[in-house]
């Protein structure tokens, strides 16, 4: 067991080695004098040198690679010009908003996607199955940003002063502004490390919302992540329907289901028990692959609904042209999607006792 | 044997079931395929939906009323970002008829959605011949050379799906410069890995078949073998990936567009008409609307299309109908 998580630690290095080479081979291969290109044209010579120096730009390929690696291991990805503070402190800021949506998308798509599938498998062929099907078809040819707007539209909109009214931008109602729940809970914290963690957790606003008490500020936050998280989730939830029927497809027809039948098993313990724990597996594989999904729906998503995180960040950064920035994100979420695709690689080991036998 | 006449003798009857053996049509795997594909309501819908939107494009200087960059100012009394005006639905008949509005730079939205047809289909093939044509060339290698050559390509490919693909697209075009060229090809770059996995895991399965094998025992050149006698036997999963993959192509184009990384303005393609009217989804809603359903629609179809030649392909299914 502890050599198959060793195996797999190990596999993935090579590939965090492939993306920190892709990304500076990227970075290097922006036309015209590096400094300008990624400070701006406003960089004034000076600026210019230190930046040049700080990245060992005057010094041979390799050396910057590893200038460039050693770097990023500390976490230091440079500062942004136009926003005048360290990459990493924006991140920081913006990762809490995306983090959040994209909870909030992976569960809506997982608890409507899942018994969908269930029940279009185990009524194969109803009115609940195909209407399942030509939803989760359609459902995965929209554009993320394209249902985002219209949802908007819908919600906002068409549907104003119904009980069904969502608000189609931010992520609180204005003048709403809880305190951090360290500060509620009168902790006192003087190390700097830890206020940045306990930052970053008040940040998480539904979280933030619990932990502080407060029930309106919580309900609030939730109904301005239902419209975001409905566009964003909406391509996982088909692909997760759609493999969930075939996969519980695949498990229904097999003799134990069949022995479980003969031996009077209840129909729901058949179906939850025998059948859906077996179907889980190529589930996990798809939601671990959806992953990329929703960080790409996140991007698009963000922007349409004023969301403050790392998707509207990027976009800003790529219409002002602001390499640095596109350059770390792309690093950072690359290496967060390859953290979680080893744990779900992982989680097999519980899902499956063939793989810890292995 | 119905139509045996009785003085037939058991040797006739043997000649009459050879004929009729040799009569018979022969069944070749497209030939099942085919009729595996239309016993699919949703491959025959998807096939129908894209070859309407085919005719759209062949056809759209004679469909559409209006070029697509034609500004109206001046030449009709119309408005900026004006509600549609559909004669049969009510609209007076003095009005100039412009069935889905008048968009942002006066121009007519409809003729725009149907030249923008052109351009989403041009972007889907190209992008996956593309990415088709490199990917097929690197799998083919790795799987048949084996060894490091086939440990350095699949590694590499290891790191490109590494990346969500959207945002590699987005980290190439950003650092390539914006425009419909550069977005092509980032796509296609950011696709090449599904090909090449898919054509090296149909080459391993193939290579070692007794065809293979004859075709080496004759003095075939390895080229000859890999891209004349292994290649074509694993087109199908290829056909299926290439299908599905004109869908992604073509959403992930319209979501560059979208952020300003692809088609640049006035170019008529759905994903910068929609984010040029963005902003306007309260007041204008018909601008966003319609370029989104018609990239719904044929993303759709190729969908629908794909998962259709997938279950026709399959060798496994295809055996049961018969």
């Amino acid at each position: 067991m502890f050599t198959y998580i060793l195996r797999r630690i190990l596999s993935s290095i090579p590939v965090l080695f492939g993306i920190l080479a892709v990304t500076f081979i990227l970075a290097r291969a922006i036309p015209g004098d590096p400094c300008r290109a990624m400070l701006g044209e406003k960089a004034t010579q000076a600026v210019c040198d230190q930046f040049i120096h700080r990245h060992g730009l005057d010094k041979p390929i390799l050396t910057q690679f590893r200038i460039y690696v050693t770097e990023i291991a500390r976490g230091d990805f440079g500062e942004s010009l136009r926003y005048g503070k360290p990459v990493t402190t924006l991140m920081s800021e913006r990762l809490p908003t995306t983090l959040e949506l994209t909870f909030a998308a992976m569960g809506f798509s997982i608890f409507v996607g899942i018994p969908l599938g269930i029940i279009s498998a185990v009524r194969q062929n109803s009115f609940v199955d195909i209407g399942t099907m030509v939803v989760a078809n359609i459902g995965i040819s929209m554009p993320v940003f394209w249902l985002g707007l219209m949802l908007a539209y819908v919600f906002a909109l068409l549907l104003r002063g119904t009980p069904f009214q969502l608000p189609p931008s931010g992520r609180l109602s204005p003048g709403l502004s809880p305190d951090p729940f360290y500060v509620v809970w009168g902790l006192q914290v003087t190390s700097q490390g830890l206020l940045g963690v306990l930052n970053f957790i008040s940040r998480l606003n539904m979280l933030n919302a619990i932990l502080i008490g407060r029930l309106d500020i919580f309900l609030d936050a939730l109904k301005h992540i239902i419209l975001p998280a409905v566009a964003v989730g909406t391509i996982p939830l088909a692909l997760i329907a759609r493999m969930t029927r075939s996969s519980m497809l695949d498990v229904l027809g097999t003799d134990y289901m069949r022995t479980a039948r003969a031996k009077g098993v209840p129909r729901y313990t058949q179906v939850m028990k025998h059948g859906l724990r077996n179907a889980l597996l190529p589930l996990v594989t798809i939601i671990g692959l959806s992953l990329g999904s929703f960080l790409g729906g996140a991007v698009l998503t963000e922007t349409i609904f004023n969301l403050s995180g790392v998707g509207r960040i990027l976009y800003d950064a790529i219409t002002a042209r602001d390499y640095i920035i596109v350059q770390s994100f792309t690093v950072v979420i690359a290496i967060f999607f390859v953290v979680l695709n080893l744990i779900v690689d992982i989680s097999y080991l519980y899902l499956d006792p063939r793989v810890r036998l292995e | 044997m119905s139509e045996l006449t009785k003085s037939e003798t058991p040797g006739q009857v043997r000649i009459l079931d050879a004929e009729r053996l040799s009569t018979q049509k022969p069944v070749t795997l497209w030939g099942t395929a085919r009729k595996r594909l239309f016993k699919r309501k949703s491959a025959i819908l998807g096939i129908v939906i894209l070859g309407l939107l085919a005719l759209v494009a062949i056809f759209a200087p004679l469909l559409a009323p209006y070029p697509p960059d034609q500004v109206l100012i001046g030449i009709e009394n119309v408005k900026v970002r004006q509600a549609p005006c559909i004669h049969i639905f009510g609209c007076p008949a003095d009005q100039p008829q412009h069935i889905m509005g008048i968009d942002g730079n006066v121009r007519d939205e409809f003729s725009r959605v149907i030249f923008g047809a052109r351009l989403s289909l041009i972007i889907g093939f190209t992008c996956v011949t593309f990415a088709i044509i490199i990917g097929t060339i690197l799998g083919a290698l790795a799987g048949y050379l084996g060894g490091w050559v086939d440990n350095v390509i699949m590694r590499f490919m290891d790191v490109l799906l590494a990346f969500p693909s959207l945002l590699l697209a987005i980290a190439i075009v950003t650092i390539l410069g914006p425009g419909l060229i550069n977005a092509l090809l980032a796509i296609g770059i950011v696709s090449i890995p599904a090909y090449a996995r898919v054509t090296r895991s149909a080459v391993l399965s193939t290579r070692e078949m007794e065809f293979v094998a004859a075709s080496r025992a004759l003095g075939g050149s390895t080229l000859y073998i890999l891209f004349g006698r292994i290649l074509p036997n694993s087109m199908t999963p290829l056909i299926v990936q290439g299908t599905l993959g004109i869908a992604t192509a073509i959403l992930d184009a319209a979501a560059l567009s979208f952020l300003g990384l692809g088609a640049q303005p006035p170019t008529p393609e759905w994903g910068s008409m929609l984010s040029a009217e963005r902003n306007q989804v309260f007041t204008a809603p018909y601008l966003v609307f319609y370029p989104g359903l018609a990239i719904m629609l044929v993303v759709l179809s190729f969908n629908l299309l794909g998962d259709g030649l997938r279950d026709a392909l399959d060798p496994r299914l295809a055996m049961q109908t018969k």
